[in-house]
């Protein structure tokens, strides 16, 4: 995949295609210790052992349509060639927890990419539930601006909805704007005098 | 969580759009994307999107909806459409730069693109 953000919309659909009515989604950037962090965890029906030890082989999958299931192992050689690694956590009926660390300014390291564009695929998803977002960018250990978060939750959107679906034109544009300001408050986040551009 | 702004900001929208749910006639296109790994990975997403802005710019109201891999890998991005009582027709390779000549064809001209078409279902 050119990006991460691809990575992450693959996580999420494993997720919802196992039943999951709840993703979450965590990015932690921090430059000062060097780490990019990726979270995507689901309430979906989980896998045991055995299939654990197995998911992050290529030629394995649950599909019946094809004998390959390429999302997990490529995720993993891309956290792997930029000094991270991937763990997954998973218990039948208790949903599956996938996590990628990657050294943040690795050469190999591909960018992060279209983060909205990845959020609204999610949400658009046939069965879609809710989706709990929180993306913390850490610049620098400034007390002031060093430091930028955003986050969001779709329950707490749907609330104010009523019964006007996210999937909605108006809705899905005002979550483009939403994102966009969002991400952009992100940018804001300063490293301290002195420190090298990243 | 959004601001407090943004939450008043969906409320009033939840109030305009509600008046609209009565009156507008519910849409019967639907617009499914194939969303695997494999289609993820030859650009789905920037082919959702780009069907987004082209519904948004034309004004058309239909149902977009992703699915997992249907097993046709090498043809993806897929996408399907089906809009009321036609044919739901199958497109292959369908990246983002193809969405502008298939939404004004298929959805605006009825006639479906038969050189991108891997398939059709009857109905």
């Amino acid at each position: 995949m050119r990006e991460l953000s691809q990575h992450i919309l693959d996580l999420a659909e494993n997720g919802l295609q196992a039943g999951a009515r709840h993703i979450e989604v965590a990015i932690d950037e921090d430059l000062v210790q060097n780490r990019l962090t990726i979270r995507v965890a689901d309430d979906g029906r989980g896998m045991d052992a055995a299939m654990l030890q197995r998911v992050t082989d290529p030629f394995f999958t649950t599909r019946t349509t094809r004998r390959v299931g390429l999302g997990l192992p490529l995720l993993k050689a891309a956290a792997e060639r930029c000094n991270g690694g991937l763990t997954i956590t998973s218990q039948p009926g208790m949903g599956t927890t996938v996590v990628a660390t990657f050294q943040h300014d690795h050469l190999d390291r591909a960018p992060l990419g279209d983060l909205p564009g990845t959020l609204l695929g999610i949400l658009l998803y046939d069965a879609c539930g809710d989706l709990s977002y929180r993306h913390r960018r850490r610049a620098s250990t400034l007390a002031v601006r060093g430091e930028q978060v955003f986050e969001f939750d779709t329950a707490a959107m749907r609330q104010e909805l009523g019964e006007v679906p996210l999937t909605h034109p108006q809705v899905r544009a005002w979550l483009e704007e939403f994102l966009a300001e969002g991400f952009a408050s992100l940018r804001e986040a300063q490293a301290g005098a002195g420190a090298l551009p990243r | 969580m959004p601001k407090l702004k943004s939450l008043e900001e969906l409320r009033k929208l939840r109030d305009q759009v509600q008046e609209d749910l009565t009156t507008r006639v519910e849409t019967t296109t639907t617009i499914t994307v194939g969303m695997g790994t494999c289609g993820i990975a030859a650009g789905a997403r920037d082919t959702m999107r780009a069907i987004l802005e082209e519904l948004r710019k034309r004004d058309i109201n239909a149902h977009v909806a992703t699915v997992g891999c249907i097993g046709m890998c090498v043809r993806e991005p897929l996408v399907d459409i089906e809009q009321g009582k036609e044919p739901r027709v199958t497109y292959g390779n369908i990246t983002a730069d193809k969405v502008a000549r298939l939404i004004e064809e298929h959805l605006v001209q009825g006639r479906v693109v038969d050189e991108w078409a891997v398939g059709r279902l009857a109905r």
